[in-house]
């Protein structure tokens, strides 16, 4: 974790930009990066289902106070645009933003960290509720990230008649592929993903013998990062905190915070 | 979208949203996070209409007992207009 003294000179960029997504499709995303040369590690942060609102532009701005070029593309730009919670409304109205376009936009934000200077060659990719779920999922379609961490997400285990035209493979069944190290944090009193369908997704990391570290909170259930609502739980969310931090640095390196 | 459970249908009407009134095409009901209600999950209902804006949207955020209490008052309030018109 960024370890500052008050003597330190610190600072931050954080604007919105515009970046080619999926297919191509210019989309805007969030980016915030510490000043000074670097060079930093890079995540890529999916927004929750709720929408890309305020939470997200905070934990972008979050990991860049902690060393990280950060970047959340806005996975409902093609849906138009409105306050968060319109859009997150149109979305589910509409059978939800689709897993094919989440992949693309989520990799070419990582190909777009992975293009600038500052960076230093590694990127994680974060997401919380359904993001979480894309983290998982892009971190098994691509070979982009270093370091994939999935806090509660959803939906990880779907049975067939849960499959829509929007998400029409249940990213479990990707395991095989999955391509970097991977974070879960997951609350024991979740309904989705009950702790039975994070043992199954434990079982099939297992069958193929890949890099996982999960964690499981007593008396949490789902968003307990979310201060804001009745889910948060400040205890297992200062540590889930501190273990993400942890589990990036391993992976992705630190922050060079050159002058 | 982390429960999935979302049912819609088409409804005609007028909703008053934050430009002012609008005409009703259809109603999504889902249960699933609430963007404002304090709870983990409530019965959302979102009257739009997808031809104006993402803004042109009647929404609440029900505890799944309130929305039973609301079913019940609209239905009772339907028999007593038109009681040939309602199935139970």
């Amino acid at each position: 974790m960024h370890q500052y003294t008050t003597d330190m000179y610190e600072g931050m960029l954080a604007e919105t930009i515009m970046l080619p997504g999926h297919n191509g499709d210019i989309i805007n995303a969030y980016y915030a990066r510490p000043l000074g040369h670097g060079p930093f590690p890079g995540v890529v942060l999916i927004h929750h289902m709720p929408g890309w609102d305020e939470l997200y532009r905070e934990f972008t701005r979050k990991f860049a106070h902690h060393g990280y070029l950060a970047i959340s593309p806005n996975i409902y730009y093609r849906f138009g645009h409105g306050s968060p919670d319109d859009m997150s409304a149109k979305v589910r109205g509409s059978g939800g933003v689709p897993d094919v376009s989440v992949v693309g936009d989520v990799d070419a934000s990582a190909r777009f960290l992975k293009s600038l200077p500052l960076n230093n060659g590694k990127v994680g990719v974060f997401g919380t509720c359904s993001g979480g779920r894309q983290a998982f999922l892009v971190a098994c379609r691509t070979k982009s990230f270093d370091a994939a961490v999935n806090c509660w997400g959803g939906n990880v285990v779907q049975p067939k008649e849960k499959l829509t035209p929007a998400q029409p493979v249940a990213p479990i069944d990707y395991t095989k592929d999955l391509s970097s190290p991977l974070l879960g944090l997951f609350g024991e009193e979740d309904k989705n993903p009950t702790p039975e369908s994070v043992r199954q997704l434990e079982e099939e990391l297992k069958k193929y013998g890949k890099n996982y570290e999960f964690h499981i909170y007593p008396g949490a259930g789902h968003g307990f990062f979310y201060y804001p609502s009745v889910a948060y739980r400040p205890e297992a969310a200062v540590d889930g905190w501190k273990k993400m931090f942890t589990f990036f640095e391993k992976y992705l390196g630190t922050s060079g915070r050159g002058s | 979208m982390c429960t999935g459970i979302v049912e819609t249908a088409e409804v005609s009407g007028s909703g008053k949203g934050p430009r002012g009134w609008f005409k009703l095409e259809q109603v999504n009901v889902s249960y699933d996070h609430p963007t404002d209600a304090q709870l983990e999950h409530a019965l959302n209902i979102d009257f739009v209409n997808e031809k104006e804006s993402p803004s042109a949207r009647v929404a609440v955020e029900l505890s799944p007992e309130s929305a039973r209490k609301l079913v019940g008052v609209i239905l009772t309030t339907l028999s007593r207009s038109d009681p040939s018109r309602v199935r139970s």
